[in-house]
């Protein structure tokens, strides 16, 4: 954060400030100052001026200005006077307590840097599997999971369309403590190509061939037919036998977990439009948003949450 | 009474008031157009491309300032959530300014990079499907309406009247990068980018 609150006022616009604000407030009070008093004394024939106002004969005395108010108007220039003489208002002058905006927020992180720094050193030296033992350190985890990652992953953690369950024993990319820190720390890219290209009737042979690996309800002729253009197209990244690759976040297909089944559809209908559409799935990297520490509070939040269901 | 001078003027009484209320302008906000920290773009700081310049326009037109603001303050607790705090460098280009008043929904100064696109499209179709407890309303028209680009050229070219740097070759292909897309499409363009010139800072 080096500069960007700027540079300093030339001189003519500080000037320009200075005379500006104390000019107003000067003008200000003189024109109360002014008129605090007025002639009451009532002249030859008794009269006491009046405003010259007059609605339905009644006419309005021309009395000055309530002590009280006047009072308070002279405590706001005091206070204004000595607002500026502390804090910055005046041009370049920076004030006697010498605040700024930009070092109160220095301030509150170092205090805060100060307090929470030890707690999460400490956690940080603790390996995660013991670490998602600590039902302290995980109250702490569970606050930062529910601020940055229930967005997606819901509140529960159970996931939902297109985002990974993380309370079951189904993962993409790994559920040891090293592949978690390293989704957290620098995200993730799942990539399935769209098919399109292979044809309608490729597709639904694939489709039922997938159906099969799982033991899903399938037609068996169609199965047999979309097995060389498994092998050929969909292997490389899922395995021959279809139980995925965690190295590349490809899904193990013979499990019956489906990231990308929609309420209400048939897994016939999602892995058809996987398919023919591809699909693209984004981890954005956490570490530079919460820092490493707090990424191994939070994998240690994910760690624990494993074999829930 | 000299008060009445003023008081049975309507013409000197209004340049009077004129002059009174000017006052906090010319020491608050004149100098401002003098200073380079309010003038100049922070480094590395581009204008939008013609996708994200229409998806700003969708989010003006959606109203979607009244309940996300685009200034993070100068206050831990906003800079813990949201990032680094938000510098007036980083929107010398927006004309009109998205800074908002008003957090019914969170601050999206530096929305940009933090979900990802099938996650806005999924939160944008119906917010429920994956915040249960949002209360923001639902955006489906923007998945069936498409954009001609008719108009882009024209919105950059007012831009550049006001100082954003466009060059000829990208107002030329304004048009031909708009055509077709989805308004939800460049929407999330612009959400993407909000707020990553000054990430790593």
């Amino acid at each position: 954060m080096n500069n960007l609150w700027g540079d300093s006022l030339s001189g003519f616009w500080s000037a320009w400030i200075i005379v500006i604000t104390l000019g107003s407030i000067g003008i200000a009070f003189w024109l109360l100052y002014a008129n605090r008093k007025t002639d009451k004394t009532p002249d030859a024939e008794g009269n006491v001026d009046t405003t010259g106002h007059a609605a339905d004969g009644i006419e309005e005395y021309d009395n000055p200005l309530p002590r009280w108010w006047f009072q308070l108007y002279v405590g706001t220039v005091v206070f204004a006077l000595g607002y500026l003489v502390l804090y910055p208002g005046l041009g370049n002058f920076a004030g006697l307590l010498g605040w700024s905006q930009e070092s109160q927020w220095e301030q509150e992180v170092a205090r805060a840097e100060e307090r929470f720094t030890p707690i999460f050193a400490q956690y940080e030296e603790v390996p995660i599997p013991e670490l998602a033992q600590d039902g302290e350190a995980m109250q702490v985890a569970e606050r930062i999971f529910l601020n940055n990652c229930a967005v997606c992953h819901g509140s529960g953690a159970q996931g939902g369309y297109g985002f990974p369950n993380l309370t079951d024993d189904e993962w993409l990319y790994g559920g040891e403590p090293e592949n978690i820190l390293a989704t957290l720390n620098n995200g993730r890219n799942g990539l399935m190509p769209s098919w399109q290209q292979l044809g309608q009737e490729n597709i639904e042979n694939v489709t039922q061939h997938v159906l099969s690996l799982s033991d899903q309800e399938h037609d068996a002729q169609r199965a047999e037919s979309g097995a060389a253009t498994f092998a050929s197209v969909c292997a490389a990244c899922h395995m021959p036998d279809g139980t995925g690759n965690q190295a590349l976040g490809a899904p193990n297909l013979t499990n019956d977990s489906w990231l990308y089944q929609q309420p209400g559809q048939s897994v016939a209908d999602a892995v058809r439009q996987t398919l023919r559409n591809g699909r693209n799935g984004h981890m954005p990297a956490q570490a530079a948003y919460i820092g490493e520490e707090r990424v191994h509070l939070v994998a240690a939040y994910v760690y624990s949450l494993r074999d829930q269901d | 009474m000299r008060h009445e001078i003023v008081e049975k003027n309507v013409g000197l009484l209004t340049v009077l008031i004129l002059v009174v209320i000017s006052f906090g302008g010319l020491a608050e906000v004149v100098p401002l157009f003098f200073q380079k920290q309010t003038t100049e773009p922070v480094e590395g700081l581009e204008p939008l491309t013609a996708l994200e310049l229409e998806g700003r326009d969708i989010y003006r037109r959606e109203g979607c300032v009244g309940c996300h603001s685009q200034m993070v303050r100068p206050f831990r607790a906003e800079t813990e959530r949201y990032g680094p705090y938000t510098v007036a460098g980083e929107t010398v280009y927006d004309h009109n300014f998205l800074w908002g008043s008003k957090r019914t929904g969170p601050d999206l100064a530096r929305v940009g990079g933090r979900y990802s696109d099938d996650w806005h499209r999924a939160h944008l179709y119906n917010p429920r499907d994956v915040v249960p407890e949002s209360v923001m309303p639902a955006y489906p028209w923007l998945f069936n309406n498409t954009l001609d680009g008719e108009a882009t050229p024209k919105k950059m070219r007012a831009l550049r009247a006001l100082g954003v740097p466009y060059t000829d070759e990208q107002i030329e292909s304004a048009t031909a990068e708009v055509r077709g897309e989805q308004e939800i499409t460049a929407l999330i363009a612009f959400l993407q980018q909000l707020g990553t010139v000054l990430k790593d800072q």
